[in-house]
């Protein structure tokens, strides 16, 4: 009877250990935020967000890293979405069952598992220096498109394999192809979980530091790179130009390294300013990804 | 009809290949990978030898006096990751016991994705916070303490990992049969009894991969130790003094102006390939792992 009563307090001594670890974490979060916040609150203005970055801490603004951001993130997104869905779609719906299907698969499980740096030694190694790409934009985004390349052909999969087969076997019995059956009824299928991993991956690749930094991305940027379209001059009035890829750049993340690392107070300032920008980005994305995965669930009743 | 058939096949064949294609993009990244950095690698051992590398107790490429042992590096990438495990390991395994043999459906549904944001924080916050936040705060119960020390990169690190440890050990007890559980209870085992006794030793490979993945991700984390954990190569066990790890290494040499094709340059390939040979090896070992753990439960 005694040792019953020792079990049952040691039960809810664990489970009161269990909360408290979980919301140490959680507390965690909340006291970065809190800090984060309270730093750098007073410095974020619009002057911040329109401005380049500067010696003069109060003058330095976040213009270019953000530009870049974008930049980075559209080259990023245009590369590796297509590949990756594709990849996907090749292993899940077409791929035989051959050494070669197996040399792949091991490939993207050994990629999902590489550090972000090396990423950046093989964009310093093959783009910036083979291919002659110097440290422009295009460098920066292909190799971030390398890097989030593994996660999202894994999500895709996954968003893949969780369609039933009768869906297949149903479009299939009136008739349509292979191609058919996989664009009109597997992927519209499978669209929310797809994108849900599609936004966690590019919400990652907001925040990565590392690779960019390893290929060589500046840190002092006081000019943006060619607009891909401006409205000027004479007829028709609407230029495009890809220049813009052939840039230097900067990007959020790097922008806020270089403040933290530097040992002046106004520019620890300006860090905390930039990362409540930064925050904003991938939690915003976070959510949508987490809200998306939500209804998708309540909808789907296979 | 027949016409339209034929085009309908070849728009098949070519799609098909397309996508085929698509897909070998991961084997050439895999094989890009693994060639620069032998490329490098090999430049690199044409003048520095084997025995340097791996014997001598000094890592200082960027002074007059050049000497190219990794050893300190190794030591504070070890250092780092110790501390961020002495965290993640009990931390990470407790929340996992509790979020998946303890808590309810509805505080599940809320905790979760908090813990998922815990991950998806960009690692140059984490590194802010490590430097301007838990240093200072740790400076005063440690009045001996540097600036910049494996101390608190390892502590924030430790935190940052909880979360994969959490959410693939979680994953790993719920994949265990309720009727061993069931057979626990029925004996008159606590629900601490059958986690601990039960749950826990059937899950043990599972629980086992997902440490050894947050070993690899501590291995290669990067810009929490270059911001925090300071730029000084050193041969110490010492958490409050500042050390360099192999990543913050390659970030500092990234950051000046080194010149393409010199030793200095060589050295951050060299640097690349042992961790990526380093975390290789932990990512191979946790898939068996999982591989095994799956095997006797599917």
């Amino acid at each position: 009877m005694n040792r019953k009563i020792v079990n049952k307090r040691l039960d809810s001594l664990f489970k009161a250990l269990g909360i408290l670890t979980t919301v140490f974490g959680i507390l965690v979060l909340l006291v970065l935020f809190i800090d984060v916040f309270l730093d750098g609150a007073s410095r974020l203005s619009m002057n911040f967000l329109t401005s380049f970055p500067s010696r003069k801490p109060e003058a330095a603004g976040i213009l270019s890293a953000w530009v870049g951001t974008i930049w980075i993130m559209a080259v990023t997104a245009l590369i590796a979405l297509p590949l990756g869905i594709g990849s996907a779609i090749y292993l899940e719906e077409y791929a035989p069952k051959n050494r070669l299907t197996g040399l792949i698969e091991i490939s993207i499980a050994n990629l999902a598992g590489v550090p972000s740096v090396i990423f950046g030694l093989l964009g310093l190694g093959l783009f910036v220096r083979w291919f002659n790409l110097d440290r422009s934009v295009l460098a920066g985004g292909l190799t971030l498109a390398i890097l989030v390349l593994p996660v999202i052909i894994l999500s895709t999969r996954e968003a893949l394999r969780a369609i039933p087969f009768s869906i297949r076997e149903a479009s299939y019995a009136v008739g349509a192809t292979k191609w058919q059956t996989v664009y009109f009824q597997v992927l519209p299928a499978a669209l929310g979980n797809i994108m849900t991993g599609v936004i966690l991956a590019m919400s990652r690749a907001v925040g990565e530091t590392a690779p960019l930094i390893t290929i060589g991305a500046l840190t002092y940027i006081a000019f943006l790179p060619q607009p891909p379209v401006t409205f000027s001059g004479g007829f028709p009035f609407m230029h495009f130009s890809l220049q813009g890829l052939f840039d230097p750049f900067t990007a959020l993340p790097i922008q806020i390294f270089n403040w933290v690392s530097r040992p002046q107070k106004g520019f620890s300032v300006n860090a905390s300013a930039g990362i409540i920008v930064l925050l904003g980005i991938t939690l915003a994305m976070n959510s949508i990804a987490i809200i998306l995965r939500y209804r998708q669930r309540k909808k789907t009743r296979w | 009809m027949f016409r339209k058939n034929k085009f309908q096949k070849l728009k098949e064949d070519l799609i098909e290949k397309l996508l085929f294609l698509f897909s070998l993009v991961s084997i050439f990244v895999t094989v890009g990978i693994v060639a620069v950095l032998s490329f490098e690698t090999f430049a690199f051992f044409k003048e520095v030898s084997l025995l340097e590398f791996f014997t001598d107790t000094q890592w200082t490429p960027l002074f007059v006096r050049k000497h190219f042992g990794i050893l300190p590096l190794l030591c504070g990438t070890l250092l780092t990751t110790l501390i961020a495990m002495l965290i993640a390991f009990p931390a990470g395994l407790i929340s996992a016991a509790y979020l998946s043999e303890y808590a309810s459906e509805k505080a599940r549904g809320i905790i979760k994705p908090i813990m998922e944001i815990l991950a998806a924080v960009p690692t140059v916050v984490y590194g802010y916070f490590a430097l301007l936040f838990v240093t200072p705060l740790l400076k005063k119960c440690i009045p001996g303490m540097s600036g910049f020390n494996s101390l608190s990169s390892g502590l924030v690190m430790g935190i940052m990992i909880i979360p994969l440890i959490s959410s693939l050990s979680e994953d790993a007890f719920h994949a265990v049969p309720m009727g061993l559980r069931e057979a626990g209870y029925a004996l008159g085992s606590s629900r601490l009894q059958v986690s601990l006794r039960i749950v826990l030793p059937a899950a043990f490979s599972g629980v086992c991969a997902a440490c050894v993945l947050a070993i690899s991700r501590a291995v290669g984390e990067t810009m929490i130790v270059a911001i925090a954990a300071g730029q000084q190569p050193r041969l110490t066990f010492n958490p409050l003094v500042p050390i360099e790890t192999i990543t913050a290494y390659i970030v500092q040499v990234s950051l000046g102006d080194t010149p393409h094709g010199s030793l200095e340059y060589r050295t951050i390939f060299a640097c690349g390939m042992f961790l990526f040979v380093m975390t290789y090896f932990l990512n191979i070992v946790s898939y068996k792992l999982r591989k095994h753990f799956q095997q006797v439960y599917e």
